[in-house]
């Protein structure tokens, strides 16, 4: 059993939804990213989703556009992200660590070679946006060979036929993105969700983690009464942009503080959204 | 690294391409995220249908007889035949158009789709504006609303264009994301669709994105090839040596060369933009200076640095700006069936005053790159060869740029 399966299968047993943090590897550079890396576990981070960055990224709204800029200007790269996960895992052994971006820097590094640099560096399971079930079977084969989830984005524009080619050879969990939209911009609504996350739960047979327009505890806890996983990125990419705006303005303060306060907020709504319910 | 990969091999059938899967031997390709997917599917279907309806076809037909104003005539340049001293001259007339380029060609085929499909808003993206107008244009005729993605740059440096396309009603939104050209015009009219799925059409203006984009538009341009290549049969009782177009995303070309495909003997020709010259890294010559990747939905050579990363095109004209290209060149270029040449901003610019004075032509900053390349290959080629070139764009709306590079002030 993988870390993805062990973390999912211990939050069912306690009757919790996971919660999944998107951050952006290297924003707003390496240092600060590591020491954000290390501190979500303990504001009570379930899932890591670490982000690397490309520079066309199409599906994103401004906040994590401006994310993959920053890291890049700041000098990342797909390996300098491995890296960043490699010396995370030095200190965690337990907790999932996914990637998600983009296809042409894995498909520029080498599908084969990506998937074992990325192994070594202790990934469990990568999301890419941009590579659809019916141009993925070379990176599956290379992803499976090393033991990396394949993670596989659902929609709302997702129907049942479509479905059943989207969840096959996906393991670990399936995203499903709740609104049709880029990232962080439109606001996810509980009511049409639950009726999606039962239908991917079934075709699936996998966790199904909720994400795309979740910002405050009230979304994310009500989500998390019908999600197996929460996701939350722009939220905190939007804690950095706003912490290096202050910082820029001469004001004392700190990035990685100010993103692991909001996680644990956040952490907190989705931990006790099931307490009372049956 | 990877491997070395064998040379592509020639298909027995060109038309036979792209296959079920979008594909031109390992180019093109559906690379979307999984809210669009079922979209560009159902896209796939409706086009297909369309293709292969009569009615379809003879209501483009007569849109391009009567408001396009094609066929376009085929012309000898007679002084610059004169001036070059070799093979035989001959344009393509497409700057002649109504909107003034190739563009309508396809704007044209894909509103008519889009009505048919009942879709009830249009979006597309422009890199000179030519595409914008074009869009704006269709979209005025039809009564729909329309939103275009420009470049906060090329908005800039295309102004009349800008205006043209608000007086026929349309919105444009300058984009500042990334690096404000016509891939982050792509990037955000992308955003735009997957935002409005419900009712939103995608009126990509190039023979690129997720397919069926590029085999669409490459049909709809293709009339561009059909009439030049009967055009030429009659003016000169054979098929011509060579075809020449320019190739920014490669739409007019891909028109041009695909009636020729299968003519053997015809050489078939593109120019990509080498901006200040492929040595100093500032071109837009994804062919020559690029290698393959995935952009924008699909498989095809690329602008890219060792990580991956789209590095920015440059070059004189707005619409050569790209720093991808359509995957049918990059399976052309492999298969060694076209040549890919390039040609920089001075040697286009020398071109489009050269046009100007010799044939009275204000030709495109575009075109006048194919232009550049022309004068080599009469040269080559000798007194009994033939050149079709295909004039894709006229030049009024580059005066300014042209102005500015030759320090005067208008």
């Amino acid at each position: 059993m993988n870390r993805i399966d062990k973390r999912f299968a211990a939050l069912a047993e306690q009757g919790r939804a996971a919660f999944v943090a998107y951050v952006m590897g290297g924003d707003p550079d390496y240092e600060t990213s590591l020491d954000i890396l290390r501190g979500l576990p303990g504001a009570g981070v379930d899932v890591i989703e670490l982000g690397y960055a490309f520079s066309d990224p199409m599906a994103e709204g401004p906040p994590i556009q401006r994310a993959a800029l920053r890291a890049l200007k700041a000098g990342m790269t797909l390996n300098r992200t491995l890296s960043l996960a490699a010396e995370f895992r030095k200190t965690d052994s337990d907790t999932p660590v996914v990637l998600m971006g983009y296809l042409n820097p894995l498909f520029s590094a080498g599908y084969v070679a990506f998937a074992s640099r990325a192994a070594a560096a202790g990934i469990d399971g990568l999301i890419c946006v941009d590579c659809p079930p019916e141009e993925a079977d070379e990176l599956t084969d290379a992803l499976e060979e090393v033991g990396i989830s394949l993670i596989r984005l659902t929609a709302p524009t997702t129907d049942d036929h479509r479905l059943a080619t989207v969840v096959k050879r996906t393991s670990g969990f399936v995203y499903y993105v709740s609104v049709a939209g880029v990232t962080g911009v439109k606001s996810a609504q509980a009511d049409d969700i639950a009726p999606a996350v039962a239908r991917v739960r079934a075709a699936s047979h996998l966790p199904v983690a909720v994400g795309f327009g979740i910002r405050t505890p009230e979304q994310a806890a009500s989500v998390a009464r019908i999600a197996d996983g929460v996701v939350v990125g722009s939220a905190f990419v939007d804690e950095i942009a706003g912490a290096l705006e202050l910082i820029a303005s001469g004001a004392n303060e700190n990035v990685t503080t100010r993103v692991l306060s909001k996680a644990s907020t956040l952490a907190k709504a989705v931990g006790s959204a099931r307490v009372g319910l049956a | 690294m990877n491997a070395p990969t064998p040379p592509t091999l020639r298909p027995n059938d060109w038309n036979a391409l792209p296959d079920a899967r979008g594909k031109f031997g390992e180019f093109g390709g559906l690379y979307v995220a999984e809210t669009l997917m079922p979209l560009v599917l159902g896209l796939g279907e409706a086009y297909a249908a369309a293709k292969a309806d009569p009615a379809f076809q003879d209501e483009l037909a007569s849109f391009h007889r009567h408001y396009t104003g094609r066929p376009s005539p085929m012309y000898f340049a007679e002084r610059l035949t004169a001036y070059y001293g070799g093979a035989k001259i001959w344009f393509k007339r497409d700057e002649l158009n109504h909107t003034g380029s190739h563009k309508i060609n396809n704007a044209l085929g894909q509103i008519l789709l889009a009505r048919r499909m009942g879709k009830t808003r249009i979006i597309a993206e422009t890199g000179a504006g030519q595409h914008g107008v074009a869009t704006a244009t269709v979209c005025a005729r039809f009564g729909l609303p329309c939103v275009v993605y420009m470049g906060a740059t090329d908005v800039e440096r295309q102004k009349p264009n800008v205006f043209r396309m608000n007086l026929l009603g349309a919105e444009v939104r300058p984009v500042t994301s990334g690096t404000g050209t016509l891939k982050d015009a792509m990037n955000e009219a992308m955003r735009d669709w997957v935002t409005n799925v419900e009712d939103t059409y995608y009126l990509i203006g190039t023979a690129a994105g997720p397919h069926p984009y590029p085999a669409m538009v490459r049909d709809f341009q293709s009339i561009i090839g059909i009439e030049a290549r009967a055009q030429i049969l009659e003016l000169e009782g054979r098929l011509p040596d060579a075809v020449v177009a320019c190739i920014g995303g490669g739409s007019n070309s891909i028109g041009l060369f695909h009636p020729f495909l299968a003519d053997e003997g015809v050489r078939l020709i593109g120019v990509e933009a080498a901006g200040h010259g492929i040595e100093t890294g500032e071109h837009a010559a994804s062919l020559t200076g690029g290698r393959p990747g995935v952009l924008h939905g699909n498989k095809t050579y690329l602008l890219q640095d060792d990580d991956g990363q789209i590095i920015d095109a440059h070059s004189i004209s707005a619409g050569l700006d790209y720093p991808g290209i359509g995957p049918e060149h990059s399976f052309l270029h492999d298969t060694g069936r076209a040549e890919y040449v390039s040609a920089t901003d001075k040697e286009a610019l020398a071109a489009f005053q050269l046009c100007a004075e010799q044939e009275g032509i204000i030709p495109a900053l575009e075109p006048a790159h194919a232009l550049a390349r022309v004068g080599d290959l009469a040269k080559e080629l000798g007194k009994d060869g033939i050149i079709v070139m295909n004039m894709c764009g006229r030049g009024d709306k580059d005066i300014f740029t042209v102005a500015d590079a030759l320090g005067r002030t208008i």
